[in-house]
C-alpha cells in the first residue's frame, strides 16, 4: 500500500546517485579511447588488453586470489572455532582477554595491526611474503568472522542440538550433522567477508609483505599515487564486475530460497486446510 | 419516555455529535466503507463490532483523521471534517499497541498532547496529575513505558489520549493485549471512567462480550456496512438477520417454509415427519416464503418428560459440554437436526439430570425465537 | 579435552598474533633509535636472567614520547585527525540519515533492493572507491568540466589535495556504516507511534523532531562511532586524495615508518592513536549495550 513520497524518493535518487555515479564514470572511461583519462576520445578496449598483456598486474592478481582463498579459509575455521568458544564456553581462565582480542582488531587501525605485524615478523626473523601476508590477513579476519558466526550461533535454538544427542549422536556427530548445517550460512558469508576483507586490503599488506610478494591493491596504489591511469580504470571495472555479479547472485539464491519456503508452507498449509 | 434512561438515539430533537452521511472509502478496487450512514450522539459509548476486514477500523481511523473518505462526508458536531488534519482534530485515540512512547516516562507521555497545546506549565502538571490519578496511575508516574505492567501501559494510553478533554474519544480495540480476567475488570473500569468524564466513547472490538458488555448502542459490521445499530438486548434478543444471531452469541438456525397464520402466531414446516414450529414473526411473510427461525440455547428447554410447551420435539442427547455455571446439551433429533439446549447448574454435578443417549424433550414457547428472512 | 582444544587453537593464535606483536610495539616504542634499524636499545637478554630483566626496564624510557611532544607535528596530526574525523562524521550524517529515512519509508517490496544497494559498494575494493574520485575532482577532472561547460565557474576549482577532497572521500567511503544502523533503528519505530502524536497535536514536523529523531537516537550514535573511530586511523584517503598540507596521524605514521624509516617513534605514534581511540570505543560499547539492554 505505502509508496514513495517525493521528499523519500528524491533523497533516494540523490542518495544512491552520489554513491554509484563514480563507480559509473569510471566504467565508462575505462571504454575511452584516450590515455588522457579525463578526455573522451571515442569507444575502445584496447586497455583491458594492455591490462591482460601487463605480467606485473597478472602476478599480482594471482598472489592477491592466492593469499584471499588461503587465508579466508583459515581464517573460517579459526573464527567458527572461537564463536563457539565465545558462545558456548561458559566462563574459563582468561576469558575476558579472549574477548577482547576477538573484538579489538575490529577496531584497530589498519596502519597498527599491520605495524605490529611488521615488528613481529622480524623480531622473529620470518621473511617476509606470502606466508606473512597470510598470517597477517588471516589474524584480523578471523575476527570478523568470529563475530558473524556468533551472531548466529547466539539464537541458534540449543534444543535441537539436545534432541541430536538424546537420538544418539555423540556431540562431534551432533555437530557436524546438525549445528553445522544449520549456521552454514553464516560460516559461508563469515568467508565471503573474509575473502573480501583480504582481497581488498592494501595497509596491512604494504606492512607484512616483502619484495618477493606484492599484491594486487598495493600494485595499484603504486600505480593511482601517480594519478588516473585508464588501466587501473579497466581493472576497477572488471573488479567492480566481478562483485556486483557475485552480490546479485548471492542475493537472487537467497531470495528465491525465501520464496520457495514460502511458497512450500503455503502449500502445506493448504494441504492441511482442505 | 422516562428520563432517566439515555436514549438520546430515539429523541427526534437530540444532535448527534458524529454523523456519516453515505461514507464510501475505496483503497484501490477494495471496498472498506460501502455508502454508509450513522448519527452518534453525545456521552453515547459506541462499539463498532465485527469481524476483522469489516471496516471497523478504517471507520475509526476516518473519525481520527489518518484516511479521508472517498466519497461522503463526515461531521463532527455539524462541521464537516475532512479538511482538518490529525493534529487539529477534537478527537484523540487510544491506539491498539498502545503507541506510548518508549523515550518518554508515563509522565511525560499524559503530557505530551498538553504540551502542544501549549498549556502552562502548573496547569498542565494539574491535569496530568488528574489522569494518573483518574487511572490510578500516580506510583508509576516516573516509570518508562517498558517498567509497567501491560494493564498499566493500557490505563497510560487511556490517560493521554483522555488529557485534552477530547469532544470524542477513538478505542482501536483497547482491551486486545490484556488477559481475560484483567479485561473484564478493565470493561467495568472504562465504562465508570466514561462515565466520569461525560466524554462519548467510540470503541473498535471484534469481541462481542466486550461489546455487549461496554457499550450503549453496538453497531455490528460486515463488508463495510453496518448490519443492524442497536442496544446490546436489542440486539441480542432481535437480531435482524441470521448474520448478526450467528455473530452475537450461540443460536440454533433452522430453516424452513412459511405455512398458515393463525392470528400473530406463523407455522413453520421444516422437515418430514416432524411437527411445525410455532413461531411470533415481526414482519409480513409470504406463504411458501423460505424462513429461517433463530432460538438462542438458554430459552430451549430440555426435559425427560414432554413438556407442555407448544413446541416440543423428541431427540437423544448426543453431547455435553459443561462449563461450570452452565451445561450445553447438544440433542440430536430424529432427523439428524442437531439443538443446542443450555440450563443453568444450579445443582451439584452429581445430581444432574441428563447423560449421554438419554431421550429427552426439548421445547419452546411460541414468542422464544426471531423469525428472519434470511 | 576437546573443550581445551578448541579454545586453545584461536586463543594462541590471537596470542602470538596479535597480543605479542602489540606488546612488541610498545616495547619499541620505549626504547631509543639506534641507526633506526634493528636491534634496538635495551634488548631483553634471558639468558641474563634477572639482572637482565632488571636491565631491560631500566633502559626503558619515554624518550620518544617526549619527542613527540616536542615537534609540534605529531599533535597537530593527532588534533587534525579528531578534526578531520569530526567533520567528515557530521557530514556523513547529514547525507546518511536521509537516506536511511527513505529506505525505512519504502515500500515493503523495495527495502531489500535498496538495503543490497547500500551495501554492495562495501563489498568493492576501497581503493577503487576512494581512487573514482581522483578523476572527478581533479582540476580537469568531470566536475570542473561539468561546471565549466555550464557556465556555473571559469576557473576550475581546486578541489583534490585539499581537506575538501577528503571529506568527500570519507563521506562517501564510508556511507553505508551510518545508514545501516541507522535504517534499523528506523525500521523498527512502530508507525502508530507517529499516528499518536499527531492524534495529539503534533504536525509531521514536530512529530519527526519528537519522536522519530529520539527514537533513532541510538542508531544515530552507533552510525556516528562506526564512521568516527576507523577516520581517526585512516590512511589511504588522505594520501589518495589530500594535499601535502592534510594531516592526519595515520598518514605520519605510515611515512615515520616507510620513509623516515624511525621505528621507535612510528611505534610511540602507534601508541598514542590507541590511547586516542579508547575514548570513542569505550563510548561506542556503552551505547550498544544500552542498545541491547532497551532490546531486551
Amino acid at each position: 500500500m505505502r509508496r514513495f513520497s517525493w521528499f523519500n524518493a528524491t533523497s533516494l535518487t540523490l542518495g544512491f546517485a552520489f554513491l554509484y555515479l563514480p563507480m559509473i564514470i569510471l566504467i565508462i572511461y575505462s571504454f575511452n579511447a584516450s590515455k588522457l583519462v579525463t578526455v573522451w576520445a571515442g569507444f575502445s578496449t584496447k586497455w583491458y588488453g594492455e591490462l591482460l598483456r601487463n605480467e606485473a598486474f597478472l602476478d599480482a592478481a594471482w598472489v592477491t586470489i592466492k593469499v584471499a582463498v588461503i587465508s579466508s579459509s583459515i581464517a573460517t575455521v579459526l573464527g567458527t572455532m572461537a564463536a563457539i568458544v565465545m558462545v558456548r564456553s561458559g566462563r574459563f581462565l582468561g576469558r575476558t582477554l579472549f574477548s577482547g582480542m576477538i573484538y579489538a582488531p575490529l577496531v584497530m587501525p589498519e596502519v597498527i595491526t599491520g605495524l605490529s605485524l611488521l615488528l613481529l615478523f622480524i623480531g622473529i626473523g620470518l621473511d617476509r611474503g606470502v606466508l606473512t601476508i597470510v598470517l597477517a590477513h588471516t589474524t584480523f579476519s578471523m575476527c570478523y568472522v568470529s563475530v558473524v558466526v556468533s551472531s548466529r550461533l547466539v539464537s541458534f535454538d540449543q534444543s535441537l542440538e539436545e534432541a541430536a544427542l538424546d537420538l544418539g549422536c555423540s556431540p562431534l556427530q551432533a555437530f557436524h550433522l546438525v549445528t553445522l548445517p544449520i549456521i552454514a550460512p553464516a560460516v559461508i558469508s563469515g568467508w565471503l567477508l573474509a575473502f573480501t576483507l583480504s582481497l581488498d586490503d592494501l595497509v596491512i599488506a604494504s606492512f607484512t609483505s616483502g619484495p618477493s610478494a606484492t599484491t594486487l591493491p598495493m600494485k595499484i596504489w603504486s600505480s593511482v599515487r601517480l594519478g588516473v591511469s585508464p588501466e587501473i580504470n579497466a581493472l576497477s571495472t572488471i573488479m567492480i564486475g566481478i562483485v556486483t555479479i557475485g552480490v546479485i547472485t548471492a542475493s537472487l539464491v537467497s531470495k528465491s530460497n525465501v520464496a520457495r519456503q514460502q511458497r512450500e508452507e503455503r502449500a502445506a498449509e493448504r494441504l492441511s486446510a482442505g | 419516555m422516562p428520563q432517566d434512561v439515555f436514549a438520546p438515539w430515539l429523541d427526534p430533537d437530540a444532535k448527534p455529535i458524529i454523523q456519516f452521511k453515505n461514507v464510501t472509502k475505496r483503497f484501490g478496487d477494495f471496498i472498506a466503507i460501502d455508502d454508509l450512514t450513522i448519527d452518534i450522539y453525545e456521552r453515547e459509548f459506541f462499539a463498532l463490532l465485527g469481524p476483522s476486514g469489516c471496516g471497523k477500523t478504517t471507520m475509526m481511523r476516518m473519525l481520527a483523521g489518518f484516511e479521508t473518505p472517498t466519497e461522503g462526508n463526515i461531521l463532527l458536531s455539524g462541521q464537516d471534517m475532512a479538511p482538518v488534519p490529525p493534529n487539529k482534530r477534537a478527537v484523540n485515540m487510544m491506539f491498539q499497541s498502545y503507541a506510548l512512547f518508549p523515550h518518554l516516562s508515563v509522565w511525560e507521555n499524559i503530557a505530551f498532547g498538553l504540551r502542544r497545546d501549549g498549556m502552562p506549565k502548573d496547569e498542565m502538571a494539574a491535569r496530568v496529575d488528574e489522569m494518573l490519578r483518574l487511572t490510578r496511575l500516580e506510583k508509576f508516574a516516573r516509570r518508562k513505558p517498558h517498567q509497567i505492567s501491560g494493564g498499566q501501559r493500557q490505563r497510560v494510553a487511556l490517560a493521554r489520549s483522555l488529557a485534552k478533554a477530547p469532544k470524542l474519544l477513538l478505542l482501536d480495540e483497547p482491551l486486545g493485549a490484556l488477559d481475560k480476567k484483567l479485561r473484564q475488570e478493565t470493561q467495568f473500569e472504562l465504562m465508570d471512567i466514561q462515565e466520569k468524564t461525560g466524554t462519548t466513547f467510540v470503541i473498535v472490538t471484534h469481541d462481542q462480550e466486550e461489546a455487549m458488555t461496554v457499550a450503549s448502542r453496538v453497531a455490528v459490521m460486515d463488508h463495510g456496512k453496518i448490519v443492524q445499530v442497536a442496544t446490546p438486548a436489542e440486539i441480542y434478543e432481535t437480531p435482524n438477520s441470521t448474520y448478526v444471531a450467528d455473530f452475537i452469541g450461540d443460536v440454533n438456525l433452522i430453516e424452513g417454509k412459511a405455512g398458515e397464520k393463525e392470528g400473530d402466531k406463523l407455522s413453520i414446516s421444516w422437515a418430514e415427519g416432524q411437527p411445525d414450529i410455532i413461531g411470533t414473526p415481526q414482519t409480513s411473510f409470504d406463504k411458501g416464503q423460505t424462513i429461517h427461525f433463530a432460538i438462542r440455547p438458554e430459552k430451549v428447554s430440555i426435559t425427560h418428560d414432554k413438556p407442555t410447551n407448544p413446541v416440543a420435539f423428541r431427540g437423544k442427547v448426543l453431547d455435553i459440554a459443561y462449563l461450570g455455571n452452565l451445561s450445553t446439551y447438544h440433542v440430536e433429533l430424529p432427523n439428524g437436526q442437531i439443538i443446542k439446549a443450555q440450563t443453568a447448574n444450579n445443582r451439584r454435578i452429581s445430581r444432574r439430570g441428563f447423560t449421554w443417549e438419554d431421550k429427552v424433550w426439548v421445547s419452546w414457547t411460541d414468542t422464544a425465537g426471531v423469525l428472519l428472512e434470511n | 579435552m576437546r573443550r581445551l582444544f578448541l579454545i586453545a587453537v584461536p586463543y594462541i593464535w590471537l596470542l602470538a598474533l596479535f597480543l605479542v606483536p602489540f606488546i612488541i610495539v610498545l616495547k619499541i616504542a620505549l626504547s631509543d633509535a639506534w641507526l633506526a634499524i634493528p636491534p634496538y636499545v635495551p634488548t631483553l637478554d634471558l639468558s641474563a636472567g634477572w639482572a637482565g630483566l632488571k636491565d631491560f626496564f631500566a633502559g626503558l624510557d619515554f624518550e620518544n614520547f617526549v619527542f613527540l611532544t616536542e615537534d609540534d607535528l605529531y599533535w597537530k596530526a593527532y588534533l587534525s585527525s579528531l578534526k578531520i574525523a569530526a567533520i567528515s562524521t557530521f557530514f556523513t550524517l547529514l547525507v546518511g540519515y536521509p537516506i536511511a529515512y527513505g529506505m525505512a519509508k519504502a515500500p515493503d517490496e523495495w527495502r531489500p533492493t535498496l538495503l543490497m544497494l547500500v551495501i554492495l559498494p562495501f563489498w568493492t575494493s576501497f581503493l577503487i572507491r576512494v581512487y573514482s574520485w581522483m578523476g572527478i575532482l581533479s582540476q580537469e577532472g568531470y566536475l570542473n568540466q561539468i561546471l565549466m561547460s555550464l557556465g556555473i565557474i571559469s576557473e576550475p576549482l581546486i578541489i583534490l589535495n585539499t581537506n575538501t577532497a577528503v571529506y568527500i572521500g570519507i563521506v562517501y567511503t564510508y556511507l553505508p556504516f551510518m545508514i545501516l544502523p541507522i535504517y534499523s533503528a528506523l525500521e523498527k519505530l512502530d508507525a502508530s507511534l507517529l499516528e499518536a502524536a499527531e492524534d495529539l497535536g503534533c504536525s509531521r514536523f514536530s512529530a519527526f523532531w519528537l519522536v522519530t529523531i529520539p527514537l533513532s537516537k541510538q542508531g544515530i550514535i552507533a552510525g556516528c562511532f562506526l564512521v568516527f573511530i576507523p577516520t581517526i586511523g585512516e590512511f589511504v584517503i588522505p594520501s589518495l586524495l589530500g594535499g601535502s598540507k592534510t594531516l592526519m596521524i595515520g598518514k605520519v605514521l605510515w611515512e615515520e615508518f616507510f620513509s623516515n624509516r624511525d621505528w621507535p617513534v612510528a611505534s610511540a605514534v602507534a601508541v598514542i592513536l590507541l590511547l586516542i581511540l579508547v575514548i570513542p570505543i569505550i563510548l561506542f560499547q556503552r551505547n550498544e549495550q544500552k542498545q541491547r539492554e532497551a532490546d531486551g
